[in-house]
């Protein structure tokens, strides 16, 4: 059983609002739960247990050799702390993924309606994947898009129905020895989604994958593979929260896009997680001739986050955005940002990043714009704001620029400003409050990066950065 | 208790620097004062006082407001409770559009006046049809509605959306800080149009001006002349036009005797 420890009430200003609406949790009635730490046995069960081919055990066993061979990042924040021995790799809360809410388990279900997304997939969204702890538990897109040939699996059904899709692109964007995590995952991976997009389909509404950690110790490693064939275009949002615990998860997942000729792909986060969740997250797209692949990444929640969606631009034409927002509060460490890589001509990125530090939280911005010799007519413009709330938050900027290429037109910027008292008293003067002040100045600061959300993504962020800036001030 | 705003002895220092010096005024709901002065001479250091700005410090004397002292109030208490700033220099606050922010002030308004009386939130169509009939009155374009907050406005821009957010707000006191500086004629026109708009019995006026011409247009109750961080004169609407007519440098030769003391 899972306890409640009452001294996490002190994690975070805003721990009591985040454990109200997102921190409760389920009692665990696994159907499978394996023994905490990582070896190669756990490895071998896994597979096993998802019955898969042995191309896939032989990658997993082979990622995990990668794994216990790399050692940890020194850089970005602090991983030293992570006990890889006291953390669940593995959790199988239910047999199968359904397809119909009614049959998902009681209690899984309450915990996804208290998070609003069955009545979301009803209202807004083209097709939902839940995952809860180490495996989907429901997946379900609309008929009609079925009918297209849209393929919405979580990644264990994709591989189960389609092997050789899955064989061709699995690990060939981001291979296990990209770096440790990205080994990580490929050795313990479970649950993520597989989306492929036919020729030409455009998915009007967004897809959605919500990811629910819910024991203690949890790992949860999901993979997602996107596949967007010629021309088509399909919108991508995952959302993901987890209970407070005073001891830590760690949530490490890779997703690999692979954009065709002319198809465009939007990938959007919300990442909520509990501030005792490590977040090491490896994300990457290749776009090829005409393609466009858009991240929005927002990062709110997590002890640490290291995150840097990458775009790989190979196809002439191609274009990449990234939009960022990261909030770092009390004991938060936010380490993202992006890379821009442009392999072929007359590609074009755009990276904006806006972050918010608060109560000494840390925001980081690491990001790469990289230009191969030959790829002429580069354009890409990368600007970074930070804003700071107070005297004890930090910011940070780490913008790599390697161009190769003479013929390309490179633009950076990057601006850190404090809240200032001006603006507060301005604010102020017509009637808010010093902290409806201060939300209002953090919301329209993160507003260039918002307003690129469906509506009702964008009216859950602004409902979040409210939650984040409650009881900060006053 | 009266509607009026009582200024006793009031003694402003800023940065540990004494800027005014010992003020007495009385405004009453209905009536246009207008404060004069050369530059220097402590008027804004007043306008940001009565609104609470934090860096301006009462050392001495008290501020009421319908008999309450409003000194420990914050800014936005004072805001919720009628008395509005409109700025010489508003804040351009991005990513916040004009319509979004005066819902929320309106909002906030109301429900200090819902405590007293039966008031609610502001529906969206009702918000809609009172910004757009104000901003006629103002003549702004309606796609301000959607615009950035003084992000990127002219001088006569922001002036009038200080004047907009007054006409939104209707609040029973207002501090106009050199709301005419930087306006061309026409700006200065529509804007001095807005506020006498607004005038009534219900609506005290402190005007802040360097320059009698807004008054041409504005017309007072009564000229306060604002020199050293004292009053230096004060007097019926003809003093603005004496003032026109001679400067301020007279006034700085008068004798401690011959002073006014408000009113």
């Amino acid at each position: 059983m899972a306890e409640f420890d009452k001294s996490s009430f002190d994690i975070g200003a805003s721990g009591s609002l985040y454990k109200e609406k997102y921190g409760f949790y389920d009692p665990e009635k696994y159907v499978f739960k394996a023994k905490k730490g990582l070896n190669r046995e756990i490895v071998e069960e896994i597979s096993w247990m998802k019955n898969e081919p042995e191309w896939m055990r032989k990658f997993r066993m082979r990622a995990l050799e990668i794994f216990f061979k790399k050692p940890l990042p020194q850089w970005g924040g602090n991983l030293n702390d992570i006990d890889f021995d006291d953390i669940y790799y593995f959790l199988r809360a239910t047999d199968k993924a359904e397809r119909s809410w009614e049959e998902v388990p009681k209690d899984i279900k309450n915990t996804f309606d208290r998070l609003g997304i069955p009545e979301a997939e009803k209202k807004f969204l083209a097709g939902v994947g839940a995952q809860y702890e180490s495996e989907v538990v429901y997946h379900n897109i609309q008929e009609s898009l079925r009918k297209q040939g849209v393929i919405f699996l979580s990644m264990d059904q994709g591989l189960a129905e389609h092997p050789d899709l899955v064989k061709k692109y699995f690990g060939t964007i981001i291979p296990a020895a990209d770096n440790k995590f990205a080994a990580l995952n490929s050795a313990v991976w479970s649950g993520g989604s597989f989306i492929y997009v036919p020729p030409g389909i455009h998915v009007d509404m967004p897809l959605q994958a919500y990811f629910r950690i819910n024991a203690k110790n949890m790992g949860q490693f999901e993979r997602t593979l996107i596949i967007a064939d010629e021309g088509s275009y399909v919108h991508y949002v995952e959302g993901c929260t987890a209970p407070i615990y005073t001891s830590d998860s760690l949530h490490s997942a890779v997703v690999e896009i692979i954009v065709q000729k002319g198809a465009r792909v939007r990938y959007t986060t919300i990442q909520n997680w509990s501030t005792n969740v490590y977040n090491l997250v490896t994300k990457r797209a290749l776009a090829q001739e005409d393609a466009t692949m858009e991240w929005v990444d927002c990062n709110l929640g997590s002890k640490l986050t290291m995150k840097y969606p990458s775009i790989y631009m190979m196809g002439k034409g191609a274009h990449g955005e990234i939009l960022s927002v990261a909030f770092a509060g009390k004991g938060q460490h936010q380490d993202a940002g992006g890379k821009v890589v442009h392999g072929a001509p007359y590609t074009t990125s755009t990276v904006s990043s806006k972050s918010i530090s608060k109560d000494g939280g840390r925001t980081s911005y690491r990001g790469l714009l990289k230009v191969y010799p030959g790829a002429e007519g580069v354009k890409s413009n990368v600007r970074c704001d930070a804003l700071l709330l107070d005297e004890a938050s930090r910011s940070d900027t780490y913008p790599y620029i390697e161009v190769d290429e003479d013929n390309v037109t490179i633009g950076h910027e990057a601006s850190v400003s404090k809240i200032g008292e001006e603006q507060l008293f301005y604010l102020m003067s017509r009637g808010l409050t010093e902290a409806e002040a201060s939300t209002m100045i953090v919301s329209g600061f993160i507003e260039p990066i918002v307003k690129e959300l469906p509506m009702e993504f964008a009216v859950e962020m602004n409902r979040l950065i409210q939650l984040q800036m409650e009881g900060s001030v006053g | 208790m009266a509607d009026e705003l009582s200024i006793r002895n009031l003694h402003v220092q800023v940065e540990g620097k004494e800027i005014l010096k010992g003020l007495d005024l009385i405004v009453r709901h209905g009536e246009v004062h207008a404060i004069m002065g050369p530059n220097g001479s402590g008027k804004s250091t007043l306008a940001n006082t009565l609104a609470g700005h934090p860096k301006y410090v009462v050392t001495d004397g008290e501020i009421l407001y319908k008999g309450e002292s409003v000194l420990a109030w914050k800014p936005d208490e004072r805001a919720r409770r009628g008395i509005f700033l409109a700025f010489q220099y508003p804040m351009a606050i991005p990513g916040v559009t004009v319509a979004n922010f005066l819902r929320t002030a309106l909002n906030a308004r109301r429900k200090a006046v819902g405590s007293n009386g039966a008031a609610k939130a502001v529906s969206i169509p009702e918000f809609r049809k009172l910004m757009l009939q104000r901003m006629e009155m103002l003549k702004l374009d309606p796609t301000f509605a959607a615009r950035y907050l003084n992000d990127g406005f002219s001088g006569g821009e922001k002036k009038r959306v200080e004047i907009l957010q007054m006409a939104v707000l209707n609040p029973e006191m207002a501090i106009l800080d050199e709301t005419d500086s930087g306006l061309d004629i026409d700006a200065l026109r529509i804007v001095s149009e807005g506020v006498n708009a607004l005038r009534g019995p219900q609506l005290g006026v402190l005007l802040i001006t360097h320059y009698q011409r807004i008054l041409n247009y504005i017309k007072p109750d009564f000229v306060h002349v604002l020199v050293n961080g004292k009053f230096a004169i004060s007097g019926g609407p003809e003093l603005a036009l004496q003032l026109e007519e001679k400067g301020y440098d007279w006034l700085k030769e008068i004798s401690p005797e011959e002073m006014g003391t408000g009113k």
